[in-house]
């Protein structure tokens, strides 16, 4: 197997006294789909930021395609390959769905700084394949400031493919939507990342999500990883049930049995 | 060493009137989120009833009462205020907020001196305070001394409100979320109000309490608003301890700076603020300001580049333009040039404004910086005109890349208060270093090289270079950097996250906005045949801004219609009436309560509701929006701002 997209060690966050994220360490490997799991408060969206360069880490190191990461803005971290989607999304209101694609390009393309030239014309097939890709290609003159939830979170899917990210980090990609949308975006998310071998990490509360699509499965509680591995030796693990999952509800279970 | 101590009482003498207005300011900002630019104009109104208050009734009761009853009355009108105009603008953008208790300001200027004149006046003496105390063998005034115990009683008395009061308790609970205290069946309507008349209560009282120290002029407001933002901006919005200690600081950086640095006392108190903000941008107590609200200019339409039949529209428009000179007179075609520079100068301000969402208070600062380049290029080095028009314009730039990069590190209200300080630090130079900048009497005989010295030449010259500049402003907004900007703009968040630098793009947003603002303000020079400190005062500022807001701020050249318009109307309303200020003002109130959209926005609505009428989607060739007469109160009166209300279009083709 080839090298780990990305390889976390030892990462560590407090907040005066409170120990958000604690000796966090994993690796992800290309194309692999994994999800990090836990109660409200666990420290995932810490773990997330700190992985995205928005809050800095306290000890500890990150290293994405083998580059140390430590000091960068997530702006330079996008460079090095990774696509972000937000739990609330943020895409642009006033331009359109295709002009936010193409914001994007631009920007990957680094023409941004470019003070003529109608922009509107640029990298428009391009834009329009990543598009078609999540299915959104007959939307992309709509005003992306009416767009319904569910289509945003797609179109930040686009957004985060523009550089040909070879790491994808999702925090809650289904937040919000309905349950038909979240397989669909999932199903969607899994086949890009295997045709392009694609990392993923992602959190998700919803477990049918995570446990239908993630190839392996982390468990934080309190800052620290209490279970990691696949979707059946989570599901089973009594921490996990204790803490997190509850003993009534075993997802997948019958697929499983 | 005697000196410096009577000094430093005169100091905190000052601070306390300045602390009671500021306190009202910061009070107010707390609950209701709105930058209360009127204050200044309650304070004032509090010196002058004041004073007519105690001129009736004299004596110890007659005073001190007539001072108490002066802020009532203050707080009284402040009051009414909230409840016509306020409650309707409370959920728009903060510009509107700031624009439209701007345009209250205007409307009090003329009002007093309407009902007081225009000469300064001088209160009596406080009965009872009237003497001195002698400190080390200087006389201290008791009225000072007076004043020195009076600031830290009223923040222990306002401390107590907060702290130990069911309605203090409540105002605190709004100041940290006021939809979760509504949610709890607070009536909030009355909170506000009261919280309201409260803070106009403070302002008042300041002023009132100012008649025994200074003479009452129709000057006070402008003057005490820039000393009070500088003293909640350092202090922290909100905070009312920040106020204390910021107006105690700022009121003996005034009483030593004045020892010390005659020259720049100004400069001194401007100075600090700005390293305050560059450590802590929300002051020294304050708190950091939640997601901004919507910022301005954001449209639910998409802007598209002008059709070929649009551009054909207008040439044909410019050309017709260029046709004056042959079908009016010198007067006029000096007024029409007027006109295209200040289009310019409005379409430099839209650019930052509506499409970085950078609401700049200070623009004036670079139309005046490049009047006073251009001047000191001809009279100081003798360049012919056209050297001048190149090099003037880059002192604003200069200007631009100094002040905007401290500028874009803040946002919103902050970004607001800190380009109207900047503005004013280029002011009070220009004001006080006499030398080079000739103070108040400016700099004359900036003429025009003899080939465009008559008014037809000129006037030429100011429409080729105002449409050269605002077509390469448009260019702007639609070039890959437009985007970059206009991305910065609707979500700082996801701009980070697709490698956008933000503070660079604001920051060369900043410098462009100004640099052609500073093209504006050479031609300004040559104009006018001399600068002035007036050049790139405040009311200069603002003019930018109403343009802008007249013209449309979602749209993406509204501010050239709005900038014709309000130079017309201003010229024609100077000419017609003494009360142009309250004219203009009351206009300024009605655009933002009534018709937020502006000129071309509103035309623009027109259009989008007529096409959706017509619901085919290959509609026939648009008319050009930008010419459409809209009759002003037309839209639904309440909040309209929030852009959201717009109506859904189509962005078909």
């Amino acid at each position: 197997m080839s090298a780990p997209i990305l390889e976390v060690e030892k990462l560590s966050k407090s907040y005066g006294g409170v120990h958000a994220v604690r000796g966090v360490s994993f690796t992800l490997a290309a194309g692999e789909i994994l999800a990090l799991i836990g109660p409200n408060g666990a420290g995932k969206s810490t773990c997330f930021n700190m992985l995205n360069g928005q809050i800095g880490r306290d000890t500890g190191s990150v290293k994405i395609l083998g580059r140390d990461t430590t000091g960068l803005r997530p702006r330079e971290i996008w460079r090095l390959g990774v696509g972000r989607t937000f739990q609330i999304t943020a895409t642009y209101p006033s331009m359109t769905v295709r002009e936010n694609v193409q914001v994007a390009l631009l920007s990957h393309h680094r023409e941004l700084g470019r003070l003529f030239g109608f922009a509107g014309a640029r990298h428009r097939a391009e834009a329009d394949r990543l598009l078609g890709l999540v299915g959104m290609r007959d939307l992309a003159e709509r005003p992306c400031g009416e767009l319904a939830y569910g289509d945003l979170k797609r179109l930040e899917l686009a957004i985060a493919l523009v550089n040909e990210p070879k790491l994808l980090l999702m925090d809650e990609p289904t937040a919000g939507m309905a349950p038909r949308e979240r397989v669909a975006l999932m199903r969607l998310t899994a086949t890009i990342a295997r045709e392009q071998s694609i990392g993923v990490l992602f959190t998700e509360h919803d477990m049918d999500v995570v446990f239908e699509h993630a190839d392996r499965i982390m468990v934080l509680n309190r800052g620290s990883l209490i279970a990691g591995g696949t979707p059946a030796e989570v599901r089973n693990n009594p921490d996990v049930k204790a803490v997190y999952l509850g003993e009534g509800s075993v997802y997948g279970g019958e697929a499983a049995a | 060493m005697e000196f410096i101590v009577v000094q430093f009482l005169t100091g905190l003498a000052s601070a306390a009137s300045l602390f009671l207005v500021a306190s009202g300011l910061s009070i107010i900002f707390g609950v209701t989120r709105i930058v209360n630019f009127a204050h200044g104009a309650f304070y004032m109104l509090g010196a002058y009833v004041a004073y007519t208050l105690t001129e009736r009734f004299e004596g110890f009761f007659g005073f001190w009462g007539g001072i108490v009853a002066a802020a009532l009355v203050v707080a009284a009108v402040g009051a009414l205020l909230e409840i016509v105009l306020l409650r309707r603008i409370y959920r728009a953008p903060e510009l509107f907020q700031l624009l439209a208790t701007f345009g209250v300001t205007l409307m009090v200027q003329d009002l007093v001196v309407m009902i007081w004149g225009p000469e300064d006046l001088v209160g009596p003496r406080a009965p009872g305070l009237r003497g001195a105390v002698d400190i080390l063998g200087l006389a201290v005034p008791t009225y000072d001394l007076f004043l020195i115990v009076l600031g830290p009683l009223v923040l222990g008395g306002l401390w107590i409100l907060f702290h130990r009061t069911r309605w203090g308790v409540l105002v605190r609970a709004a100041t940290q979320d006021r939809d979760m205290v509504a949610a709890l069946g607070v009536n909030q309507t009355w909170l506000f109000t009261s919280v309201f008349a409260l803070g106009i209560f403070l302002a008042g009282l300041g002023g009132a309490l100012q008649i025994p120290r200074n003479a009452v002029t129709h000057l006070m407001d402008l003057s005490i608003i820039v000393e009070v933002f500088v003293v909640v901006v350092i202090g922290g919005l909100g905070s009312v301890l920040g106020a204390f200690i910021a107006a105690v600081l700022v009121s003996e950086l005034n009483a030593f700076g004045i020892l010390i640095f005659p020259k720049i006392s100004i400069v001194l108190v401007f100075l600090v603020m700005a390293c305050v903000l560059i450590v802590r941008p929300w002051g020294l107590l304050g708190r950091p300001e939640g997601p901004a609200r919507q910022p301005a200019g954001l449209s639910i339409r998409p802007w598209q580049p002008m059709s070929q039949n649009q551009r054909l529209v207008m040439l044909a428009v410019v050309v017709a333009a260029g046709f004056a000179p042959f079908v009016t007179g010198d007067y006029a075609l000096t007024v029409l040039a007027e006109i295209a520079v200040f289009a310019l100068f409005a379409a430099s301000l839209h650019f930052l404004m509506t499409v970085g969402g950078l609401a700049s208070f200070g623009h004036a600062a670079y139309f005046g910086l490049g009047a006073y380049g251009a001047a000191f290029a001809t009279t100081m080095f003798g360049m012919p005109m056209i050297g001048s028009l190149l090099l003037g314009p880059l002192l604003g730039v200069a200007g631009a890349i100094l002040f905007g990069w401290f500028c874009v590190r803040l946002s919103g209200v902050y970004f607001a208060m800190l380009t109207l300080a900047f503005a004013q630090i280029a002011w009070s130079v220009a004001f006080q270093w006499v030398e080079v900048t000739g103070g108040d009497n400016g700099i004359l005989g900036v003429w025009p090289a003899s080939w465009a010295a008559s008014p037809a030449a000129f006037y030429w010259l100011a429409l080729a270079v105002s449409v050269a500049g605002i077509v390469a402003l448009r260019v702007l907004v639609f070039s890959p950097f437009g985007y970059a900007l206009r991305a910065t703009r609707d979500s700082a968040l996801r701009s980070e996250a697709i490698g956008i630098d933000r503070s660079r793009v604001q920051w060369a947003a900043f410098v462009i906005a100004g640099t052609f603002a500073g093209i504006a303000g050479a031609l300004f020079a040559f104009l006018k045949g001399s600068v002035f400190p007036d050049n790139l005062a405040i009311p200069m500022s603002v003019d930018g801004l109403v343009m802008v807001l007249l013209g449309g701020i979602e749209t993406v050249s509204g501010a050239v219609v709005g900038a014709i318009v309000y130079k017309a109307l201003a010229i024609w309303l100077v000419s017609q009436t003494d009360l142009s200020k309250l004219v203009l003002g009351a206009i300024i109130v009605l655009l933002v309560v009534a018709f937020p959209k502006g000129i071309v926005g509103f035309a623009e609505d027109l259009l989008a509701r007529r096409r959706a009428k017509a619901d085919d989607g290959g509609a026939a060739a648009r008319t050009t929006p930008a010419k459409a007469p809209a009759k002003a109160p037309a839209a639904t009166s309440g909040s309209g701002a929030a852009p959201i209300a717009a109506p859904k279009m189509e962005a078909a083709r």
